[in-house]
């Protein structure tokens, strides 16, 4: 297989807007040919879009809006995880030589369909993410004693670290009574546990290594991918204080690229639910379990960003078809040393977590300086 | 409407049954998840355990499981709390635009 390098990204403000998806999608795309200097529009033989939108031949829609004839284009959805799972095909076009180089766009609307999955039966009539969330969360407080201000740490931070974030939808902070005060959804998720729904957009071009060089002396390479789904019912997941799809897709990434946690300096992870954080820091090796809640702590407590420097999908917004790839143009920020006042010292290796529908599906992408 | 609709609106919770392995197939499908043998239909035991529980506004809802496979998210009667692995009773279930299951402790 090919090497496959990110080499450009672009990002729109997180926000809610009349503006149409076609349109967040193109904001995207044009700082990356504004920006990449021998990149045009002539070069680029694949166009993916992500999006939960049910938007008919859009990546087509997009390419002819971009001045692109692609080889190959076509929408990938997978509701929270199309971000990275169509990145994940561009990298599997572009490491087997069927094209050399890929844009991938991904936006989504506050609106969008994909927030409930409602072909999910065994949710009952709980059919919002908010439900499985307090599922995960009864259940870590069950066997590990994690407590409601455990979860609060998870949202304060994340708000915290978005105000360094020119894209987040988040402008304020919340203090850690904020966040205990807020409105209880369930008896044990608060509004501001929760990511909030929004509009946004991303973009990233991978190339191949002999492309890459043409366009950027700073490529960030893909070097592991995990991906496992385990069903598309959220209580097939046996152990609801663990998220088995996490734990196989980053085995795998680990396993691909040849690197332990130990050599994670960056992670995105994908904070739907203050839950998830811990849950997830767990499962992927940052701490024991039961362990994760300490972690959390101790990353507010001495400002270490090196979790969702961008403030996560809790604080940046959760523009479902867009996360993923705004996680991954966060590492790359990261990686190349270009993420300002978020930028985490010396980072060369990041994770990026990124899962759909309860953790029922996961992909974990591994990037190297 | 399908059968497993129809039924679940008559206070009936059935399931989709392999007729070559006798897996039973949740959520149902038009055949067997293990070796896409062809189904039948059956009734589901109204006993189930308790997976796991939470309350919203002072209602508890909960997870729980049928026949060690069968797991759905439901409404749980009454103020006590159980414990996970407790036996419940199903006391109803009805479809309106989703399936509803309202559990009883036993």
């Amino acid at each position: 297989m090919k090497k496959v390098a990110i080499t450009a990204v672009g990002i729109t403000k997180f926000n809610k807007t009349e503006k149409p998806l076609d349109s967040m999608m193109l904001s995207a795309i044009r700082p990356i040919f504004e920006n990449a200097e021998n990149l045009r529009q002539d070069d680029v033989d694949v166009v993916l879009t992500s999006t939960n939108a049910n938007r008919n031949y859009l990546a087509n829609i997009i390419s002819e809006l971009s001045g692109i004839k692609p080889k190959i284009s076509h929408s990938v959805e997978s509701l929270c995880n199309s971000g990275t799972n169509s990145l994940v095909s561009a990298y599997a076009y572009v490491s087997s030589g069927l094209a050399d180089i890929a844009l991938v766009v991904g936006a989504d609307k506050a609106d969008n369909p994909g927030l409930v999955l409602n072909w999910d039966m065994t949710r009952g009539e709980y059919v919002h993410p908010i439900f499985w969330s307090s599922m995960f969360t009864s259940a870590h407080m069950r066997k590990y004693g994690t407590s409601l201000e455990d979860l609060a740490y998870v949202s304060v931070k994340n708000h915290k670290n978005a105000l360094d974030n020119p894209s987040a939808y988040f402008e304020k902070s919340f203090s850690f009574d904020d966040v205990m005060a807020s409105k209880n959804l369930t008896e044990n998720v608060r509004l501001l546990d929760c990511s909030m729904p929004c509009d946004g957009a991303a973009s990233i071009v991978v190339c191949s290594e002999e492309k890459a060089k043409k366009f950027t002396d700073t490529p960030i390479w893909i070097s592991g991918i995990g991906q496992k789904t385990i069903s598309a019912s959220f209580t097939k997941n046996n152990d609801l204080a663990s998220m088995e799809s996490t734990k196989s897709a980053v085995a795998d990434a680990y396993r691909m690229s040849n690197k332990t946690v130990d050599d994670m300096d960056v992670v995105e992870l994908h904070d739907a639910f203050s839950v998830c954080e811990i849950i997830e820091l767990e499962d992927m090796g940052f701490c024991q379990k039961g362990q994760g809640s300490k972690f959390v702590r101790d990353l507010y407590d001495t400002d270490n960003r090196m979790i969702n420097p961008r403030g996560g999908l809790i604080g940046a917004g959760h523009p479902l078809g867009a996360t993923g790839i705004a996680q991954v143009v966060e590492i790359y920020q990261q990686l190349t040393g270009k993420a300002e006042k978020r930028q985490v010292s010396n980072a060369k290796t990041g994770l990026v977590h990124n899962m759909s529908a309860g953790s029922t599906s996961s992909t974990v992408l591994v990037l190297e300086s | 409407m399908t059968k497993f609709e129809d039924e679940l609106k008559n206070n009936n919770f059935v399931c989709s049954n392999c007729t070559k392995c006798q897996h039973l197939v949740w959520p149902p499908s038009d055949f067997c998840n293990k070796c896409f043998g062809d189904v039948v239909w059956t009734p589901i035991s109204k006993n189930a355990k308790l997976v796991e529980v939470s309350s919203k506004d002072g209602k508890n809802f909960c997870i729980a499981e049928f026949e060690e496979n069968i797991r759905v998210f439901g409404t749980l009667s009454g103020s006590s709390r159980p414990n996970p692995g407790q036996n419940l009773t199903l006391e109803h279930c009805s479809y309106d635009g989703t399936p509803k299951f309202v559990f009883k402790i036993e």
